[in-house]
C-alpha cells in the first residue's frame, strides 16, 4: 500500500504541480487540494507548496492562513497530521502559528534564485528521517521574503530542543538569523523551510541533483510503516 | 460635457478634434473622415489613433515585413503563421509550440519596474491567447554604458520588474541577453519572449464569428493607466523636454495574471470559446476591432458594462486604456454560464459586454447612445501604409573603411593575458548571474538548461522527454557596420546556440529595434536588416512565425544601433541528450569546429581594448551554419560530445573561459598551425563552436566531421585548474572567476 499526500493550491500557488510530481516520484499517491475546500480528502499528509499565494499581498502567507482549507489543516496538524511547508508554505505555517517566528524581506532586498547548500540538523522529523543528522544537501532556493527572524528566547528554545531542522551552509542567502533555513514543531510532524526540495527530485532537471527526494521518501516510509 | 455620439458627429462636422495630440498625422485624420463619410466621434478618433499608431499598425515597416511571407522556406512544421497573436509550430508527438518576442522599450525607460513587468505580462497573454500554457520566458535586454549613472536607475528597476512579475507568475526565466552600449543610453531595449505549449487541437485564434455569440471581457478592472501607451509613447521620438509621460505606462498585477492564466486554461480545456484575444497595446480598441475584423465583421458592444477601477473614466479613455491582465473572449450563448462559473472559481471578474451581430459594422454604445459605428477592418487591418524613403547613410562607407584589423594587437604572452582578463571582466562579457539570479529558473520543474547556457531548454512531456529550446541573439555593433549581414549574424548565432544545446532549430521570431522611420538612414538600416533576415531564414529553412517592430528608439537626433534580435526555437526528442556548456570531465579533448579568420570588425576585443567600432562584421555562411548545426545535433544525439559552446562575441577565449568556469575545470590549449595566438583567441568568425569530446569518441567524431566536410581542429584538453595557452600564458581559474564575476555586482549592486 502507499500513502496519500495532498498538495494545496491557493490562488497564486506556483509549485503545486512540482510538489505533486515529487510525491509521485517518491512513490506516494498525489492528491490535489483546493483552498476553498475544508475537506482534505482523507490524505495522510499535506504539502503547502511555494509561490505567491494571494500575490503576497499584505504579507506573504497572511491571507492564505485564513482560507477554509487551512482551518482543517491547522486543526489536524495539532493532532499530528504531517505538514510540510515549502517557501510560501513555510510563510503560511508561521502566519498560522503552527511554527514560531516570521519571514522578512531578504536583507539585500532582491529576489534570489540559487543552488543552496544546507545542513540537515534534525533527521528525526516526519519529513527528514531519510537523511542523516549533519548531512549536507544542495537544493534550489528562490525567494523574496526569506529572512527568518524570531526573538532571542524563541531562537534559544529552537536550538535547545533541536528544532532547527536545516541551516544554510557556505552562504546565508537572505540574512536569516542563526543561518536558519527551516524548523520543525516539537512533535516533528510540522516542518517548514525556505529552500525547495521539490525542485531537486530528478537527475536531469533543475540542479541536476536529487537531494530533495528524501523529504518525500521520509514521509512515505513513515506513513507506510505506521499503517 | 455632452456625449459625442455618432449622430452628434454627423451634425457637427466642423468641431475641432485633437487628432494631433493623439499622434495622428493630418492626412490620416482626413482619411478617417473619408472612410466614415463624416468626422469621427471622440471615441472613434480614440480608436483610430491607437490602432493606426506605428506600434499597432506597422505602417512604416509593413512593406518590408512582407518579405517574411514571400520568402517562406518549405517547412511543414508551421501550423499558424504571421498575423495571429503568435506563430505556432509543430514539434511532434501531437504538441504544438507558440512563441514570440516583443518590445517594451519606451515604457521601461520612463518607469523601469512597471515597464518591464508589463512587458512580460503582455507577451505571456499573447501566448495564452493562442490556447497554450506558457512554459518559459526569456529577456533580451540592452542598456546604456554600464557605468553611466542612469543605467543604475534603469537596470535594477527593469530586472526587478521582470523578476517581480515573472517569478510571481510561475514561469521559469531560461535565457536572454544583457548588453551595454552607450547608444542605448536614453533608450534601453527591453524585449520579452515567451514560449507556450499546447496540443494541436487546442490552437485558438482571435476572431469573432457566429452572430449571437457573446463577447466577454474578463480579468482585471479597467483603469486609467496606459492611456495612449502605443501612440504617444511607443510611436514617437523621445524629447528631453515636455510633460511627464509616466501616466502612459501601465501598472501590472502578476497575481491577477496568474489567476487569468489558470482560469483561461481551464476554459480552453472545456472548449468554451469560439475566439479569444488578449488586451495589450490599444486595449479594448484593439481587441474589439481585431476580433470583429477577423470574423464576420459585425459586433455590438455596450461600453458602460465594462467593470471600472475608476468610475469617472470617459468612453474614450475606456477604449484607449491599456490596463493589464484582461482578455476578451467570444462565447456561444450556451457556454456562457459555465464560462462564468470558471471565472468565479478563480476569482476573476467577467462581464458580457456585447455580442457578434449579423452586420459588418463595429458598433459601440454608451448608456444606450451610439458612439462608434465603423467598419472594423478599417481600424484593425486597413490602416495607413507608408513607403518611407530610405538611403544608404552618407557615413556608412567611412565607417566600413575604418578597419578594425589595423588596430594595434598584443605583442607578448603577458599582454595577451592582460587583454583576456580585460575582455572577460568587461561589462558585456562578464558574468550576468547578479541579474539572472533575480529570476526564478526552476519553477514548473521542467528546466533542463538555463542561463548562462547557450540556449534555454525545457521538457514539455515527462513521459517521452520531448523538449524545446530557445536562444535569442542580436548584435547592434555588427548591424551598425552592415545591417544586412548583422541581421544574418544574429540569426546565425541564435541558430548555432540552439544547435549547440542539442536541439534542432525549427522556426524564428524577431524583435526589430530601430530608430525613427522618418530618418532615411534608419529606414535603410531597417530595409537592409529585414532583407537579410528574410534571405537568411529562407536559406536556413527556418520560417519567421511572427514578431514585433519597435521604431522611434532614439533620443533627439541620435538613433540606437540597428538592433534586430532574433529568437530561434528548437526541438529535442529526448532532453537527456542535451549538451551543456560546462567542461566537466578531465582529459576530454577540445575541438574547434569551423574556420577562423582575421575578423575583428565590431568585435568585443575592438570595443574593450580600443573603444573602436568600424570595418566589416564577420562573414556569414549559412550553409556552413547549417552543417555545423547538424554536426552538433548528431554529436549530442549519439553521445560523441559532452559539452559544446558556440563562439560569438569575445571569440574562442570567452567561450573557453565560460565553459571552464561552469564546469570548474581548466584547459590546456595549443595554438593551431596557421593561426597566431591573438587571432586564435579573439577572432569572432561566425560558424564556429568548441566541443568537448570523450577520448573514446574522438575517432568517431572526427570521422563524422571529415566525411561531412566540417573543419575540426584539436586545440587542447580539459585539464587542471587554469587556462594554459601553450607558449603564451597561464591564467588561474580563481583569478579568472574573480575577474568574470565581480564586475556587474560592483557596478550595480
Amino acid at each position: 500500500m502507499t500513502a496519500r499526500i495532498g498538495v494545496v493550491t491557493f490562488p497564486g500557488t506556483l509549485d503545486d504541480r512540482d510538489s505533486l510530481r515529487a510525491v509521485r516520484i517518491a512513490g506516494a499517491e498525489p492528491v490535489s487540494l483546493w483552498h476553498r475546500d475544508k475537506d482534505l480528502k482523507q490524505v495522510d499528509a499535506v504539502v503547502l507548496a511555494g509561490g505567491f499565494s494571494y500575490g503576497d499581498y499584505l504579507r506573504a502567507g497572511a491571507i492564505s492562513r485564513f482560507s477554509p482549507v487551512m482551518e482543517t489543516i491547522i486543526e489536524q496538524a495539532k493532532a499530528g497530521l504531517p505538514v510540510l511547508g515549502i517557501c510560501n508554505g513555510f510563510q503560511i505555517l508561521t502566519e498560522s502559528h503552527l511554527l514560531p517566528g516570521a519571514m522578512l524581506r531578504n536583507n539585500h532586498l532582491h529576489f534570489i534564485c540559487r543552488e543552496q547548500k544546507l545542513r540537515v540538523e534534525n533527521a528525526e522529523t516526519a519529513w527528514t528521517a531519510d537523511y542523516e543528522a549533519g548531512q549536507e544537501i544542495q537544493v534550489p532556493l528562490k525567494n523574496m521574503d526569506g529572512r527568518y527572524v524570531a526573538d532571542e528566547r524563541t531562537l534559544d528554545e529552537l536550538e535547545a530542543e533541536g528544532r532547527v531542522a536545516f541551516r544554510y551552509l557556505d552562504m546565508n542567502p537572505n540574512g536569516s538569523l542563526r543561518d536558519i533555513a527551516g524548523i520543525t514543531n516539537a512533535a516533528g510532524n510540522v516542518v517548514g523551510l525556505m529552500p525547495h526540495p521539490e525542485h531537486a527530485v530528478e537527475p536531469l532537471i533543475g540542479t541536476g541533483r536529487t537531494d530533495g527526494l528524501g523529504f518525500f521518501t521520509s514521509i512515505l516510509k513513515k506513513l507506510v510503516n505506521a499503517s | 460635457m455632452t456625449l459625442d455620439t455618432v449622430k452628434h458627429a454627423a451634425e457637427t462636422p466642423d468641431v475641432e478634434q485633437p487628432w494631433k495630440e493623439l499622434g495622428l498625422k493630418e492626412d490620416e485624420y482626413a482619411r478617417i473622415r473619408e472612410i466614415l463619410g463624416r468626422r469621427p466621434t471622440g471615441a472613434e478618433l480614440a480608436m483610430y489613433s491607437v490602432m493606426w499608431s506605428e506600434h499597432c499598425s506597422y505602417k512604416s515597416s509593413k512593406v518590408h515585413l512582407k518579405q517574411f511571407g514571400d520568402k517562406v522556406p518549405e517547412n511543414d512544421a508551421m501550423l499558424v503563421g504571421i498575423g495571429e497573436n503568435a506563430g505556432v509550430v509543430d514539434v511532434g508527438q501531437g504538441y504544438a509550440v507558440t512563441f514570440k518576442v516583443e518590445s517594451h522599450n519606451h515604457p521601461s525607460y520612463i518607469e523601469p519596474y512597471q515597464g518591464a513587468a508589463t512587458g512580460v505580462g503582455g507577451i505571456v497573454r499573447d501566448i495564452l491567447a493562442m490556447g497554450a500554457r506558457p512554459v518559459a520566458v526569456v529577456d533580451p535586454l540592452r542598456f546604456g554604458a554600464a557605468d553611466h549613472p542612469d543605467t543604475k536607475r534603469v537596470l535594477p528597476g527593469v530586472v526587478a520588474g521582470i523578476g517581480g512579475y515573472g517569478n510571481c507568475l510561475g514561469l521559469p526565466n531560461i535565457g536572454g541577453e544583457v548588453v551595454f552600449d552607450e547608444c542605448y543610453q536614453g533608450n534601453p531595449l527591453v524585449n520579452a519572449g515567451c514560449i507556450g505549449v499546447m496540443k494541436h487541437e487546442d490552437i485558438h485564434l482571435a476572431k469573432a464569428s457566429g452572430p449571437g455569440n457573446k463577447v466577454i471581457l474578463y480579468g482585471a478592472r479597467t483603469g486609467g493607466d496606459g492611456i495612449g501607451g502605443v501612440s504617444v509613447l511607443a510611436s514617437e521620438t523621445f524629447e528631453s523636454t515636455g510633460p511627464a509621460k509616466r501616466p502612459a505606462v501601465q501598472v501590472g498585477d502578476p497575481f491577477q495574471e496568474k489567476l487569468l492564466i489558470e482560469c483561461t486554461l481551464e476554459i480552453f480545456k472545456e472548449k468554451l470559446v469560439a475566439g479569444i484575444q488578449d488586451l495589450g497595446g490599444a486595449g479594448l480598441s484593439c481587441a474589439t476591432s481585431e476580433l470583429a475584423s477577423a470574423g464576420s465583421g459585425g459586433m455590438r458592444v455596450e461600453l458602460d458594462t465594462v467593470h471600472l477601477r475608476d468610475s469617472s473614466l470617459s468612453p474614450e479613455e475606456i477604449l484607449m486604456s491599456e490596463s493589464q491582465e484582461r482578455m476578451c473572449a467570444v462565447v456561444e450563448p450556451q457556454h456562457v454560464d459555465r464560462f462564468m462559473e470558471i471565472c468565479e472559481k478563480w476569482d476573476v471578474i467577467a462581464t458580457v459586454i456585447g455580442e457578434v451581430t449579423e452586420g459588418s459594422q463595429l458598433e459601440i454604445f454608451w448608456h444606450g447612445e451610439q458612439i462608434v459605428d465603423v467598419p472594423p477592418r478599417t481600424v484593425a487591418h486597413e490602416g495607413p501604409v507608408y513607403h518611407r524613403p530610405f538611403a544608404r547613410p552618407s557615413w556608412q562607407d567611412a565607417l566600413q573603411a575604418d578597419d578594425a584589423g589595423k588596430l594595434p594587437r598584443p605583442q607578448s604572452g603577458a599582454e595577451l593575458k592582460d587583454q583576456v582578463l580585460k575582455l572577460v571582466s568587461s561589462p558585456n562579457q562578464a558574468s550576468k548571474s547578479w541579474i539572472t539570479d533575480q529570476y526564478d529558473r526552476f519553477v514548473q520543474g521542467n528546466t533542463v538548461l538555463a542561463m548562462p547556457e547557450d540556449a534555454g531548454m525545457v521538457r514539455i512531456d515527462e513521459e517521452s522527454n520531448l523538449g524545446v529550446a530557445m536562444a535569442t541573439d542580436g548584435n547592434g555593433r555588427y548591424a551598425k557596420l552592415d545591417p544586412y549581414t548583422g541581421a544574418q549574424l544574429a540569426l546565425a548565432e541564435a541558430y548555432r546556440n540552439v544547435a549547440a544545446s542539442g536541439a534542432k532549430p525549427l522556426a524564428i521570431s524577431d524583435c526589430l529595434n530601430f530608430g525613427s522611420p522618418e530618418d532615411p538612414d534608419v529606414m535603410w538600416q531597417f530595409a537592409e536588416a529585414t532583407r537579410g533576415l528574410a534571405d537568411g531564414c529562407l536559406q536556413l529553412g527556418t520560417p519567421v512565425t511572427g514578431g514585433n517592430v519597435s521604431l522611434y528608439n532614439q533620443t533627439g537626433e541620435t538613433a540606437i544601433h540597428p538592433t534586430p534580435v532574433v529568437a530561434v526555437l528548437g526541438v529535442i526528442d529526448d532532453v537527456n541528450r542535451r549538451t551543456p556548456i560546462a567542461f566537466a570531465e578531465e582529459g576530454q579533448l577540445l575541438y574547434l569546429l569551423g574556420d577562423t579568420r582575421e575578423e575583428f570588425g565590431g568585435s568585443a576585443w575592438s570595443q574593450v581594448v580600443h573603444d573602436h567600432l568600424g570595418g566589416l562584421p564577420p562573414q556569414v555562411d549559412l550553409d556552413r551554419e547549417k552543417l555545423l548545426g547538424e554536426i552538433l545535433i548528431s554529436g549530442s544525439r549519439d553521445g560523441m560530445i559532452d559539452a559544446a559552446h558556440d563562439l560569438s562575441d569575445g571569440g574562442l577565449i570567452q567561450a573557453v573561459a565560460e565553459s571552464c568556469l561552469k564546469g570548474g575545470k581548466g584547459a590546456r590549449l595549443v595554438v593551431p598551425d596557421g593561426l597566431d595566438a591573438f587571432t586564435f583567441l579573439f577572432s569572432e568568425s561566425a560558424g564556429r563552436a568548441i566541443v568537448s569530446v570523450p577520448r573514446s569518441e574522438e575517432l568517431r567524431f572526427t570521422d563524422m566531421c571529415g566525411a561531412r566536410g566540417l573543419p575540426a581542429t584539436r586545440i587542447g584538453v580539459v585539464d587542471g585548474e587554469s587556462i594554459d595557452v601553450q607558449g603564451e600564458f597561464t591564467l588561474e581559474l580563481t583569478e579568472l572567476r574573480t575577474a568574470h564575476e565581480a564586475t556587474i555586482p560592483a557596478l550595480l549592486a
